[in-house]
């Protein structure tokens, strides 16, 4: 920031300092062109190619592959019906994501905390996290449907089996983060496992356990719709209706629906991601 | 290894030649079967300032770990007469999250001392090493330097007896690390403790204290111990006297012969 720096000092040449400043505020939009243009660049590339890739198959007379990008606009949010339909599926998508993550944070932490007490109880227990992350969680579908049927709790059992390799990982790694002198420090001073506990290794952990719950936040929100894919019983979400509108065929609305969960996705992801800043921005630079 | 209690404390102000670190023929031997140290016969009295120095890996750092207590020896006995034993470490080790003034509050806090004596035990000792206007900073805000100084009067808020130092000094820059140098001696003069202070320097275990050590490559064992002349207060020019050279010299020559 050298091009502030000679605004604030003040020179003999008051003419001088507002030519820097103008250049430098020149510059500051010069950067930030920079970093906006190119993906919007990308993005405008990526709707020239799907123009033309669904006058493709329009010619064809097989539109429903890939319609026009305005009409899947138009269903999306010009047709109340269908912006009211997607968005009580997307609400039922949300609350299954958030019971599943909520879920997931306390098991994951909780299982990370206890692995981080003894060596011979992480040796013990994470083997079994790892193994769930193996898990093709297609192979357990029949089995949690004929266990605890095919409503809301089976969809919320996908999303936290999903989502809490992340949590457990990361949060067990966070733990042990702390420098041996750090730890030493505390020894040095006769603190509690407990008070070491609280005042070390659990803040020393944050930064790791926001980047396991921005990967769990986001893979919660695959679980719930992997979900509603099996378990179509109750108040499904976006992915039954994504279903539903592949197997009649509804190609506007089926690309309302996927860009619809994208969006859930991307946002989710963002929101996370700002959750972290706000909390350990401060001391800590969180990507 | 034992540490002897404290012994209570009746009389105000103890006697100034006090033993408050002995050791008798310590080693160490870890469980890989590395030895460390070897026959080890040391003593730190109230008022005086011994640094160790010696080739990498000789076990320097391990004497210390035993002085603190943070292990036991293998052999021999440690016997440390006080409780309040500042601990510096090669790294400032804050916490990243506490402001400087909550960092230098830390130790307080473990101990339990109430929040109105807390700050100001650590307000004292932040004014003493010079971080007075930092105190809401946060640590990736500070130098290496100031990170050092929130070290120390962290350390300081304990009122050490026996002070404890594992090269703090190491990683930071020559005009820095001569400051702290000057802050140290300044500190010593000012609060009577003793220091145990081990550092790869010779020039700055001779600058710093009052008898150095040389200790031989591993096995470690002391090969020489040197009385350094120069009074207290110390004047930092007398870096660049004839004797604080020749001295130099043969600490350096000992610190040779004994790596051989």
């Amino acid at each position: 920031m050298a091009e502030l720096g000679a605004v604030q000092v003040p020179t003999g040449s008051e003419s001088v300092a507002i030519a820097n400043a103008r250049m430098a505020r020149a510059r500051a939009s010069f950067t930030r062109a920079r970093v906006v243009l190119p993906p919007l660049g990308v993005l405008v590339l990526i709707i020239a190619l799907w123009y033309a890739g669904a006058a493709m198959f329009d010619a064809q007379g097989r539109s429903f592959v890939l319609p026009y990008p305005h009409l899947v606009f138009e269903h999306w949010f010009l047709d109340p019906a269908r912006r009211l339909e997607i968005f009580a599926y997307t609400l039922n998508t949300i609350q299954v994501m958030l019971i599943g993550l909520a879920i997931a944070i306390v098991i994951g932490v909780v299982w990370a905390v206890l692995m981080s007490q003894a060596k011979w109880l992480e040796r013990s227990l994470y083997p079994y996290a790892v193994i769930l992350q193996c898990i093709p969680i297609l192979a357990l579908v029949p089995l949690i449907g004929i266990s605890i049927g095919y409503n809301t709790p089976a969809r919320i059992v996908v999303t936290v089996m999903i989502s809490l390799f992340p949590m457990v990982s990361n949060t067990l790694f966070g733990l042990q983060s702390a420098e041996r002198g750090q730890r030493e420090l505390f020894q040095l001073q006769g603190a509690s496992r407990l008070t070491r506990l609280i005042k070390l290794q659990f803040p020393s952990a944050l930064p790791l356990i926001f980047v396991g719950l921005r990967n769990a936040a986001g893979l919660s929100v695959i679980g719930a719709i992997v979900g509603d894919q099996f378990f179509k019983r109750g108040d499904p979400g976006i992915g039954v209706l994504i279903y539903n509108y592949a197997s009649r065929l509804q190609s506007a609305d089926l690309y309302a629906a996927i860009l619809t969960a994208s969006l859930l996705g991307v946002v989710v992801f963002l929101l996370f991601g700002l959750l972290g800043r706000l909390a350990i921005g401060r001391w800590y630079d969180f990507g | 290894m034992t540490i002897t209690a404290p012994p209570p404390s009746t009389a105000p102000g103890p006697a100034p030649t006090s033993t408050l670190l002995d050791f008798r023929d310590v080693a160490m031997t870890f469980p890989n079967g590395t030895v460390a140290l070897h026959g080890v016969d040391l003593t730190v009295q109230r008022g005086e300032f011994v640094s160790v120095v010696g080739p990498s890996g000789c076990g320097k750092s391990t004497l210390l770990r035993i002085a603190s207590g943070l292990e036991a020896a293998s052999h021999g006995t440690a016997s440390v007469a006080t409780d309040r034993i500042g601990y510096v470490f090669q790294d400032a080790t804050l916490l990243p999250w506490r402001s400087v003034r909550a960092n230098v509050e830390l130790l307080a806090e473990l101990h339990k001392t109430p929040k109105a004596a807390r700050a100001a035990k650590a307000q004292e000792a932040i004014d003493l090493v010079g971080l007075t206007g930092f105190e809401k900073s946060l640590p990736k805000q500070l130098s290496g330097g100031m990170r050092m100084r929130t070290s120390l009067a962290r350390s300081l808020t304990l009122d050490p007896e026996l002070f404890l130092f594992d090269e703090p000094f190491g990683a930071l820059d020559e005009i820095t690390r001569e400051r702290l140098n000057d802050e140290l001696l300044r500190l010593f003069v000012e609060k009577q403790f003793a220091g145990l202070f081990i550092t790869h320097s010779v020039s700055e275990a001779v600058y710093l204290s009052t008898k150095v050590i040389v200790m031989s490559g591993r096995p470690g064992s002391i090969v020489r111990a040197f009385d350094v002349p120069f009074p207290m207060p110390r004047d930092p020019d007398i870096r660049f006297t004839a004797e604080f050279g020749e001295l130099v010299g043969e600490v350096s020559h000992a610190l040779k012969e004994g790596h051989r």
